[in-house]
């Protein structure tokens, strides 16, 4: 029970300096973080929020009066750039994951010595940069580029006057892709560290693979999922860079409002209130969706 | 009902170019304690696994209670197991646990927390259904693994290793427990250790496994004092090997010349018509004496120096230098010491004796192949 200890010399006074120093230590190696966050976050964001009830233009400056207006422009006016958003991020999250998720499984169960090599590759991507990615995209969506042109040409199962670049589907396609590594690597992570004795435990207790999967797999792979898909969800709902390259004035996306606003039109009030709706539209949504997979798990 | 429960027909299981299972080919009956033992890399866990159903043989037959299950899923086995590192899921409760094989079942509701709770006192944790794995004990780990799979009420069950990961004192403890829980549900046990003394107080029956085959079946009295090999000899409990040819009979016994041409006695029926053999004693049963004491005229006898002496309690181990240049290892008991006080020390000069019906005898070789 007693393990044998180094002696510690006591000073008469108490605890000494360096019994002191080792108990502050979880602090001291927090204090930058959080200085970080303090300065670089919370500090812009009651800014933002200053912003959000000020009043006046860019030119004559603006005012803090403690306004709510732009909070009811922002809530009045743009029903459908939220629900873009919603919808264009939704979709795109459950692509990532129904995408995703056999990639990472694979990876992590299947991967043998290739498993480093199948990562990179995941990643490889991201040694582009984001907004040529994007572009190449829009390249492959053209009404004459090889995606469109093959599903014409070829294989005959798309109308002549088929188009996808500047609608829903091409920016879906296009978060879809980008943010796919967010969705693989978390899972990856999860899926990982499942001991496949567990698996054979569920067998040996009758359950088949695909009980032993959902009883055992899909409980313990559920951080990754969450991970993953709030990982996907919330910059998915913010991006306006999918929206502008691949869609059209008709599928902008609140990301694209707050981008105008502020950097077009100098509208900081709405853009800065718009900025705390989505703030707290994230906060709801991934609370509830934290509880419904905690109960899940709970129950599984 | 049939009387074997589990059997192997010459069973084959290789990885890559080596045989982890060589043909092995074995019953266990119903109802039995029924031990594999064997070093590490033996292949003990790849047998079970086969078993269990983990592991398909590359050739061979896995029969359970008369059926063919060599290509049935291990969910679809009417078997157990209890793994070595427990592998409990870390997602559920020790109740969820324990219910996880009746649930698969579809075994109802009530019936499955009844049997939980009855389970969970027969491994003597009831009041820990809520807890999480990582909330509990090793050997409690232990217990619940066991639980969960005694629930299921298998044919067969089992253990590899269960009790490797436990200090000495709780696998002692724990080593009681499984045997009386193994008589109360009266279940088939087939289980693994590498730890001999666990194997044979436990066991009704041991497969001494060496290489991917067994190379004796027995109940652990018959292993001990009749070992057939070297390896059997030496792997459960210390042996005193000494090799030497047979040198004619008196008496009902055979001689055995060693190499210093001291001559030992055998019983007959023991050296199977060989020409070579080593002949083996156990060393509790060596008597320690000084050059002059008297020695019964039957005793087989040794010559030797003391050249090492370990007092370990209940008995005081030495190895003893012998004329044919063999260390021998003999174990006295302690029960004249306080008595007498008189012990041999190092370098001593001692007479060895034992009685030719305490010996074995093993690695038999018919041809006396010329020393050169
Ligand atoms: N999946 C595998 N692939 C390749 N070789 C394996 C595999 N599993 C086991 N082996 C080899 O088969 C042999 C027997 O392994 P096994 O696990 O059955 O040993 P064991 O007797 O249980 O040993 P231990 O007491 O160390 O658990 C070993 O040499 C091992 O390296
Ligand atoms: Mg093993």
């Amino acid at each position: 029970m007693t393990a044998p200890s180094l002696p510690v010399r006591r000073g008469p006074t108490g605890p000494s300096l360096r019994q002191r120093i080792g108990k502050a230590t979880p602090y001291l190696l927090l204090a930058p973080g959080i200085l970080w966050l303090l300065v670089f976050f919370i500090l812009p964001t009651f800014q933002m929020f200053l912003t959000s009830v000020s009043t006046g233009s860019l030119d004559n400056g603006f005012k803090l009066t403690w306004s709510g207006a732009a909070y009811v422009t922002s809530l009045t006016k743009f029903g459908t750039q939220f629900e873009n958003s919603l919808i264009y991020g939704g979709t795109a999250t459950l692509l990532t994951f129904a995408i995703g998720f056999p990639v990472a499984y694979t990876i992590a169960f299947r991967g043998g010595r290739w498993k480093n090599f199948l990562l990179f590759i995941v990643i490889a991507p991201f040694f582009t940069s984001f907004l040529i990615r994007t572009i190449s995209w829009k390249v492959l969506l053209l009404d004459n580029g090889p995606v469109l042109s093959f599903l014409r040409d070829v294989l005959h199962i798309i109308p002549a006057d088929a188009s996808v670049i500047g609608t829903p589907i091409a920016v879906i396609a296009g978060i879809t892709y980008n943010f796919l590594p967010f969705m693989i690597l978390p899972l990856y992570v999860a899926l990982e560290k499942i001991d496949p004795r567990l698996i054979e435990a569920a067998n040996d207790l009758y359950a088949s693979r695909w009980g032993a999967f959902r009883r055992v797999t899909i409980p313990l792979a559920l951080p990754g999922i969450f991970a993953g898909s709030i990982l996907t969800f919330i910059p998915a709902l913010g991006d306006y860079v999918n929206a502008i390259l691949l869609g059209s004035p008709q599928t902008q996306m609140i990301g694209n409002v707050i981008q105008s606003r502020f950097l077009l039109l100098g509208d900081y009030p709405v853009a800065a209130a718009l900025s705390f709706i989505l703030m707290a539209a994230i906060l709801v949504a991934v609370s509830i969706y934290a509880r419904a997979l905690g109960t899940e798990q709970l129950t599984g | 009902m049939s009387e074997i429960d589990v059997r192997l027909v010459d069973v084959v299981k290789r990885f890559g170019d080596s045989n982890a299972v060589d043909h092995i080919t074995l019953d266990v009956n119903d109802g039995e304690f029924f031990s594999l033992l064997g070093p590490s890399g033996c292949g003990k866990t790849t047998t079970l696994r086969m078993i269990g159903g983990f592991e398909q043989p590359t050739s061979g037959l896995i029969e359970l209670q008369g059926q063919d299950v060599t290509w049935l899923p291990s969910y679809k086995r009417n078997v157990n197991t209890v793994f070595q590192s427990y592998a409990l899921f870390p997602h559920l409760t020790i109740e969820e646990n324990v219910a996880f094989g009746l649930r698969r079942k579809g075994v109802k509701d009530a019936e499955v927390k009844s049997r939980v709770t009855d389970m969970l006192r027969l491994v003597e944790l009831p009041g820990f259904e809520k807890r999480k794995p990582n909330q509990i004990s090793g050997g409690q780990a232990q217990r619940v693994a066991l639980a969960r799979a005694l629930i299921n009420r298998p044919a067969v069950l089992l253990l590899d290793e269960p009790l490797g990961a436990l200090d000495l004192k709780l696998r002692k403890q724990m080593q009681v427990e499984l045997k009386r829980i193994q008589r109360e549900v009266g279940i088939t046990f087939i289980y693994v250790t590498h730890d001999q003394e666990e194997a044979m107080t436990m066991s009704d029956r041991i497969a001494v496994m060496n290489r991917g085959k067994y190379e004796q079946l027995g109940d652990p009295e018959s292993l001990y004092e009749r070992p057939q090999t070297r390896f059997v000899a030496s792997f459960l409990g210390v042996s005193n090997l000494l090799a030497g040819t047979v040198d004619g009979t008196a008496d009902g016994y055979a001689l055995i010349k060693l190499a210093d041409d001291t001559r030992l006695r055998v019983p007959v029926a023991l050296v199977d018509g060989n020409a070579q053999i080593e002949v083996g004693i156990r060393p509790e049963k060596v008597r320690m004496n000084t050059p002059t004491d008297a020695i019964p005229a039957a005793a087989n006898q040794l010559e030797g120096t003391v050249t090492d002496v370990a007092y370990v309690g209940v008995s005081t181990q030495y190895i003893v230098d012998s004329k044919s240049g063999i260390p021998m290892t003999v174990y006295e008991q302690n029960i004249e010491r306080t008595t007498t006080g008189s012990l041999y020390r190092q370098g001593d000069a001692v007479r060895l004796s034992w009685l030719p019906e305490h010996t074995f005898v093993v690695g038999g070789a018919p041809a006396a192949t010329p020393a050169g």
